[in-house]
């Protein structure tokens, strides 16, 4: 079974982001860069798969300038089997749908029975791109997986989605799209043997134009990065605690009208 | 003429509209960017319920009922939509973000070839054009979007934007769409119920109670609730306390769980590092409790209480019935 699991590159949440000069983007400089936390449950998932049925193939994809290239060798590390990095300028200003058409576009030439992705990335946090995906290629999907089984004939796959007070289970045909949410897994650490195989593994390099693709088609452009308002200073409230609760309950009533 | 501004309802599934949908509805209205209607999908709707749209300011209630549309699944719901949008050309499709909705304008949008703003905090009519702000980066910074042509789509985050008063002069007319539904793939196996707390929905409730590593086991979290029992509020955890597994992850508050933005938040042993502040910075008013003064959570905080939470939690409590007895 051919699983294609999609990943990104973004900053470590306590990375500190400045923004740039432009300014629409931050500025990169200083910036830790790691695989966004739902990938991670998203690559392990595909790998437990692959281990469960004895044979299949897991192959990482990611869209992003060269640094991305270390993201998808952590997902060669975890033990993906070779990777494919959409790396062309012409994406730069990539939103969710040119993003999802790309990886749409490299799916379409793998043709995988599976496509998994993390629920959302943690930079821009839109959690578009899985099922942006599955409409481009007309597949099924299910975000929020909190739990998946795959049938013996790898026809079909049965899978708990998580919604609003539970879990919905879906059997869904294969190919579909999943979104990965946590509690999935707990996604494992490369082991040196890993990285050190991790090197020899391949990473493809792929163009637009690879993939009969031009440059431009984001329908979403950011116009600013701000900076948050400063929040009012706030207040310590002294005394015992019994003082304290009681002032507290006076001023959430009176000063802020929150109760 | 300029198009519509659709808002996709959200609903009790037993035919009501869910109350985030005033909130939609209102920032509809208030943009004033052309009229306001409803796009509902259901198995069943009830006339109390498109009163209740028509009263948040819908003039128009687009109705897809029948068997087809429940449970939800983005295969069915997207065609049937952009089918119609296609004909009426909206200038906006707005929805709140639920577990569903967020999926299928997500969907839909790539139907549409249309862009998306995912989790907007604000909206504003720039001339002739809409733009949206939403955080970004784990709530660091804010990211102001414009769309290059409509229908421009977005979800809202709930609790955000001020709910429409409902005036029952207010009515919708119904338009009732008979779409030829895609048969689904995707089949419904069973709905696993998590057991009821008897407190709110943690993303839907307007007071929210959280406890940390302070709280230094499970079977503390029953302080919590007793209070949360008190003033209505919902009990959630930061991510220490989940991953001690202490709470189940639905109850996470940050990055990697939900994201809330209640009138009043009320942290108690939590510390505040980044990726909780992520899911929780845009509450109206926080409270933190915490024995250590120097926790981050207390830069952020409106109102801090430096001491033992096991000592704050039934003084808190006892002064909250003593309030709301009155």
């Amino acid at each position: 079974m051919k699983i294609v699991v999609c990943v990104k590159q973004v900053p470590d949440t306590a990375t500190q982001v400045k923004i740039a000069s432009d300014p629409k983007t931050i500025d990169t400089a200083g910036i830790t860069w790691i695989v966004s936390p739902y990938d991670e449950f998203a690559v392990e998932e595909a790998l437990r798969i692959k281990e469960k049925r004895g044979q299949g193939e897991v192959i990482a994809v990611s869209l992003g300038p060269d640094r991305v290239k270390e993201t998808l060798r952590s997902a060669l590390a975890m033990g993906c089997d070779r990777a494919i990095h959409l790396n062309d300028p012409a994406w730069a200003d990539a939103d969710t749908l040119a993003t999802a058409r790309a990886l749409a576009a490299v799916i379409k030439q793998e043709q995988p029975a599976l496509v998994l992705c993390g629920r959302q990335a943690i930079d821009d946090d839109m959690g578009a791109v899985a099922a942006q995906v599955a409409e481009i290629l007309g597949w099924p999907c299910a975000s929020w997986i909190m739990e998946e089984t795959v049938d013996a004939d790898a026809k079909s796959i049965r899978v708990g989605r998580q919604v609003e007070g539970g879990l919905e289970i879906f059997d869904s045909p294969l190919p579909c799209v999943l979104s990965a949410q946590k509690g999935l897994n707990e996604p494992r650490y490369p082991t040196l043997k890993g990285i050190m195989g991790a090197k020899k593994k391949e990473i493809k390099d792929v163009k637009a134009a690879d993939l009969g693709l031009g440059a431009g088609g984001s329908q979403l452009g950011i116009t600013a990065l701000e900076a948050l308002p400063p929040r009012p200073p706030g207040r310590i409230i002294p005394g015992t605690v019994e003082e304290a609760a009681k002032e507290l309950v006076r001023a959430l009533r009176e000063d802020a009208k929150a109760i | 003429m300029a198009g519509a501004f659709w808002c996709v309802v959200e609903d009790d599934r037993k035919g009501a509209p869910k109350k985030v949908m005033a909130e939609v509805l209102g920032e509809a209205t208030r943009l004033g960017g052309g009229p306001v209607e409803a796009v509902w999908l259901a198995d069943k709707v009830t006339d109390e319920g498109i009163r209740q749209l028509g009263a948040w300011g819908a003039t128009k209630v687009w109705l897809f009922e029948g068997e087809a549309y429940a449970p939800y699944r983005a295969e069915v719901w997207t065609p049937v939509v952009a089918e119609l949008a296609g004909k009426e050309q909206p200038r906006a499709i707005l929805a709140p973000v639920t577990s569903r909705l967020r999926e299928f304008v997500a969907r839909l949008a790539a139907r549409l070839g249309a862009g998306l703003s995912a989790d907007s905090v604000a909206f504003a009519m720039e001339g002739d054009r809409l733009v949206a702000t939403r955080p970004v980066y784990a709530g660091k910074l804010l990211s102001r979007v414009a769309w290059a042509k409509t229908p421009w789509i977005a979800t809202l985050r709930p609790n955000v934007f001020k709910p429409a008063d409902a005036q029952a002069d207010r009515t919708a007319a119904v338009e009732r769409v008979s779409a030829t539904a895609p048969p689904a793939t995707l089949k419904l196996v069973e709905r696993r119920e998590e057991v009821s707390t008897g407190l709110p929905e943690l993303t839907e409730a307007e007071i929210v109670v959280s406890g940390g590593r302070g709280m230094k086991g499970p079977e503390n979290y029953v302080i919590l609730e007793d209070m949360g029992r008190v003033i209505g509020a919902a009990v959630g955890a930061s991510r220490a306390a989940v991953d001690a597994g202490w709470r189940p992850h639905r109850f996470q508050i940050g990055q990697t769980g939900r994201t809330i933005s209640p009138k009043l938040y009320l942290g108690f042993g939590v510390s505040g590092a980044i990726q909780h502040l992520a899911g929780m910075r845009t509450s109206k008013v926080i409270v933190a409790v915490n024995k250590d003064p120097e926790a981050p959570i207390f830069k952020i905080a409106d109102f801090g209480i430096v001491a033992d939470l096991f000592e704050v939690v039934p003084a808190l409590a006892a002064e909250f019935k003593k309030l709301l007895e009155k």
